[in-house]
C-alpha cells in the first residue's frame, strides 16, 4: 500500500524534532565552551593587562656622603618610603662605580613602591592616611603616575613585586625549548621513517606502535619523575638546569613527533614510491628524495603542535627543579633556570597582593606565544595542503 | 605446459615451451626474457601457475585476458615490483641475460635500473618537468655534468615524443600537465636511464583516445630502441601496437602467438571466445 506524501510527512514529524533537537543540543555545548573562552580571557586580561603598567614617581636624588653607604639617605625622608627598595640598593653601587656622582643631585623618574602602584591601580594597598594624602599631592603634581611596564620584560624575577619580570623565564623556556627540540625532532623523525618505511610489518612493530600511542598519553608528572631517576640521580646532570629540563621535554615530545611523522609519511600517496622503485631508486633514496621532501609540512605542522604543548608544560620541570628563585638571566645550559609555567607558578605562589597581576600577565605573555605558535601550524598546514 | 586440449585449427606443430606458436617474421627474436614454471602465491591463493613464456628483444608483446588472471602480477614479476607486497611468495626461473632475477644475489635496483616500469595512472613526480627526468640518470651516475644533463633531458622528451610541447616550461611542475602528456613524461622518465625492457601496465587506461593513440604511435617508435611488454585491457590496442600476444586466463598462459595470427585464427577455444567476446 503506497502513501502519500503528507502521511509520510507527519509520521516524519517526530524524526525531525529529534533531529532539531540534536542540533540545537550541540550547538548549546559549543555556546557554553565558548562562553567559558570569553569569560576566561576576559578575567586574565582584566587582571593581566594592569601588570604592563607600572608606578613610577619623579623624585630627587642626592648623591651625598651619607648615600654612598645608605642609599635611604639620597632621598626626602617622606618620599624615600614610597620608592622601590631595589631603587634605593642600587643607589651605593651606582655611587662606587661612577664616582663623579658623589656631590652632584638630579631629578629623575624611578620606579615606585608595589603599594603606591596598587594603590593607583585601585586595588588594596598598604599606604597608610599620612601616605595616601601624599601620594595624591604628588598624584596632582604630575610627580606620580603609571607608566608603561618595560620591566616586565626587561629583568628577571625580583622578591620586590614592582620590579619582577619575566626576562629569566622566557630565555629559560627559549633554552630548554632549544634542548627539547634538538634531541626529540631528529630522533622522532627518523623513528618515525624507520617504522613506516624500512621496518617489516610484524608483532613486533605493532606492538611498538602501540607502545608510542600509549607513552603519548603518560601524564607529565610521570616523565619528570623519570628525568629526574635517571637523569639527575644516575647521569648526573646539574638539577634545575635547562639541559636537564629540555631532556625530560623531549621524552615526553618524542611519541608526538613520531605519531604526527607517522601521518605525514602515510598521506604521501603509494603512488610516488611506486614511481621511484620503478626507476631504480634504493628504499633509502625513495624516502630521502621522494617521500620526506613531501612529508615535511606535515612533520612541521605536528613538531610544532608538540613543542607548544611542551613549551606548557609545568609539573615535570617542576620535579626536575626548575622552580627555584631565579633573578638573573642563565648564561649557559647547565645553570639553574627557570621556565614561563614555572614562574607562573612560582608567582601564583607568593602572598602578595602585587604578584596577582604579575602572574595574569605572566599567563596573558605565555598564551600569545601559544597562539602564535599554533597559528604558524595552521596556517603552515593550510599553506601545504596538496591534492593529489 | 599450458596448452589446451584440441585446438580448434592446428597451425603448424604444438610449439615449444614458451614459444609462440606461430612467428611473426618481420620480428626481431633475440632473447629478452625467459620464464619457466613461473608461480606465484599471494599468501594461500595461487595467482600465477606454471608460466612459461620467451620474450623476445625490440618487440611489442601485449598481455591480455579478463580482469584479474595474473597479467598485471606476471608483469610486475619481471622488475620485482612484487617484492613490495609482504605476502607474496615466487617459485620458478624469471631469467635475463642469463640471470635469475629472484635470486638473493641480484640486486632489484640494478634489476630495475634495467627493466623500466609505466604506471596504469601516470604518476610524475611532484618535480620540475626536467627534474623528473634528471633525476634517476643523475642517481644511476650516467650523466654528471649540468650540459650532458640537459641533453639527455632533450633527448627523453623527443624520444616520447613531448619535447616540443614543453619545452619553454621545463621548470614548470610535472603535475601541471595534462593526463596524457603526465603519461608520456612518464614514459620519458623511464627511457631516460636507457633500460632494456620497458614494462607498461596498462598505460592508456585513464587517457583520452586522443592521448591514447599518441603513446600507441610512441611504442610503436620505441620498440626499434626498447623491448615493450604491456598489458592491455584493449584488445583491439593489442592487435594494433603488438607483434606478439599473449592470452592469459586465471593465472595461466592460455595462448601466446603473433598478434595478427591471434586475433584472425586463434589456436584455442578460450582465446578465440574471448577474442570474439563471448565473455570477458
Amino acid at each position: 500500500m503506497s502513501q502519500t506524501f503528507d502521511e509520510i510527512s507527519s509520521q516524519l514529524r517526530k524524526r525531525h524534532r529529534r533531529s532539531a533537537r540534536l542540533k540545537w543540543i550541540s550547538m548549546g555545548a559549543l555556546g557554553l565552551a565558548g562562553l567559558f573562552l570569553l569569560w576566561f580571557f576576559s578575567d586574565m586580561l582584566g587582571k593581566g593587562l594592569p601588570a604592563f603598567q607600572q608606578a613610577q614617581i619623579q623624585v630627587e636624588v642626592d648623591y651625598n656622603e651619607d648615600a654612598s653607604r645608605m642609599g635611604r639617605a639620597a632621598l626626602d625622608p617622606d618620599l624615600s618610603r614610597l620608592v622601590s627598595r631595589t631603587f634605593e640598593r642600587m643607589i651605593p653601587v651606582q655611587i662606587r662605580e661612577n664616582p663623579e656622582l658623589l656631590g652632584t643631585s638630579e631629578t629623575r623618574w624611578v620606579l615606585a613602591n608595589a603599594q603606591v602602584d596598587q594603590y593607583l591601580k585601585g586595588h588594596r594597598h598598604k599606604l597608610n592616611e599620612q601616605q595616601v594624602v601624599l601620594v595624591d599631592e604628588l598624584l596632582a603634581e604630575g610627580r606620580v603616575e603609571l607608566k608603561f611596564n618595560t620591566n616586565f620584560f626587561t629583568t628577571g624575577d625580583s622578591k620586590m613585586a614592582e620590579a619582577s619580570g619575566i626576562l629569566s623565564a622566557a630565555v629559560g623556556t627559549v633554552m630548554t625549548m632549544l634542548v627539547t627540540l634538538a634531541i626529540a625532532f631528529p630522533i622522532g623523525v627518523m623513528t618515525a621513517v624507520y617504522l613506516e618505511e624500512f621496518a617489516p610489518d610484524n608483532r613486533f612493530t605493532q606492538l611498538i606502535e602501540i607502545n608510542i600511542n600509549n607513552l603519548a598519553a603518560i601524564p607529565s608528572i610521570l616523565f619528570g619523575l623519570l628525568g629526574l631517576a635517571i637523569f639527575i640521580n644516575f647521569f648526573g646532570v646539574p638539577r634545575s638546569s635547562p639541559l636537564v629540563g629540555g631532556m625530560t621535554l623531549a621524552l615526553m615530545t618524542l611519541p608526538v613527533i613520531i605519531i604526527a611523522t607517522r601521518t605525514a609519511l602515510r598521506s604521501v600517496p603509494d603512488s610516488i614510491r611506486h614511481a621511484a622503485f620503478g626507476v631504480g631508486c634504493s628504499r633509502w633514496q625513495m624516502v630521502r628524495d621522494h617521500v620526506l621532501p613531501l612529508a615535511m609540512p606535515g612533520i612541521m605542522t605536528g613538531s610544532i603542535i608538540g613543542l607548544a604543548q611542551a613549551m606548557g608544560e609545568t609539573a615535570p620541570l617542576i620535579i626536575v627543579g626548575m622552580v627555584a628563585f631565579i633573578p638573573d638571566v642563565g648564561a649557559s645550559f647547565t645553570e639553574a633556570a627557570t621556565v614561563l609555567p614555572a614562574q607562573i607558578f612560582t608567582w601564583a605562589g607568593e602572598p602578595e597582593k602585587a604578584f596577582v597581576e604579575k602572574t595574569a600577565g605572566g599567563i596573558l605573555v605565555l598564551l600569545t606565544i601559544l597562539i602564535f605558535l599554533n597559528a604558524t601550524a595552521v596556517i603552515l598546514r593550510k599553506k601545504f595542503e596538496r591534492r593529489w | 605446459m599450458n596448452m589446451q586440449a584440441a585446438p580448434r585449427q592446428t597451425i603448424g606443430a604444438a610449439p615449444e615451451v614458451g614459444q609462440p606458436h606461430t612467428r611473426n617474421e618481420s620480428a626481431c627474436h633475440d632473447l629478452s626474457i625467459r620464464v619457466r614454471d613461473l608461480n606465484l602465491w599471494y599468501g594461500e591463493s595461487q595467482a600465477l601457475k606454471g608460466l612459461n613464456i620467451d620474450l623476445f628483444q625490440k618487440n611489442v608483446t601485449a598481455l591480455i585476458g579478463p580482469s584479474g588472471c595474473g597479467k598485471s602480477t606476471f608483469l610486475r614479476c619481471l622488475n620485482r615490483m612484487n617484492d613490495l607486497i609482504p605476502s607474496v611468495r615466487i617459485e620458478g626461473l624469471v631469467e635475463m641475460d642469463g640471470r635469475d632475477v629472484n635470486q638473493v644475489k641480484m640486486d632489484e635496483v640494478a634489476l630495475r635500473r634495467r627493466v623500466g616500469m609505466v604506471f596504469q595512472k601516470p604518476n610524475p613526480f611532484p618535480k620540475s618537468i626536467y627534474e623528473n627526468i634528471a633525476y634517476a640518470p643523475r642517481m644511476h651516475d650516467l650523466v654528471s655534468r649540468k650540459p650532458e644533463q640537459d641533453e639527455l633531458v632533450e633527448k627523453a622528451l623527443r624520444d616520447a615524443g613531448l619535447w616540443e610541447e614543453v619545452k619553454d616550461k621545463l621548470h614548470q611542475p610535472g603535475t601541471s600537465l595534462s593526463g596524457g602528456q603526465q603519461q608520456r613524461l612518464c614514459i620519458a622518465r623511464a627511457i631516460a636511464v636507457q633500460p632494456d625492457v620497458i614494462l607498461m601496465d596498462e598505460p592508456t587506461s585513464a587517457l583520452d583516445p586522443i592521448s591514447t593513440a599518441t603513446i600507441e604511435d610512441l611504442m610503436d617508435r620505441l620498440k626499434e630502441q626498447f623491448t615493450i611488454i604491456t598489458v592491455t585491457h584493449n584488445m583491439q590496442q593489442a592487435a594494433r601496437v603488438a607483434d606478439y600476444t599473449a592470452f592469459f586466463h586465471l593465472g595461466e598462459i592460455i595462448e601466446y602467438n603473433d598478434t595478427k595470427t591471434m586475433f584472425a585464427n586463434p589456436a584455442t577455444k578460450k582465446a578465440e571466445d574471448y577474442i570474439t567476446g563471448r565473455y570477458g
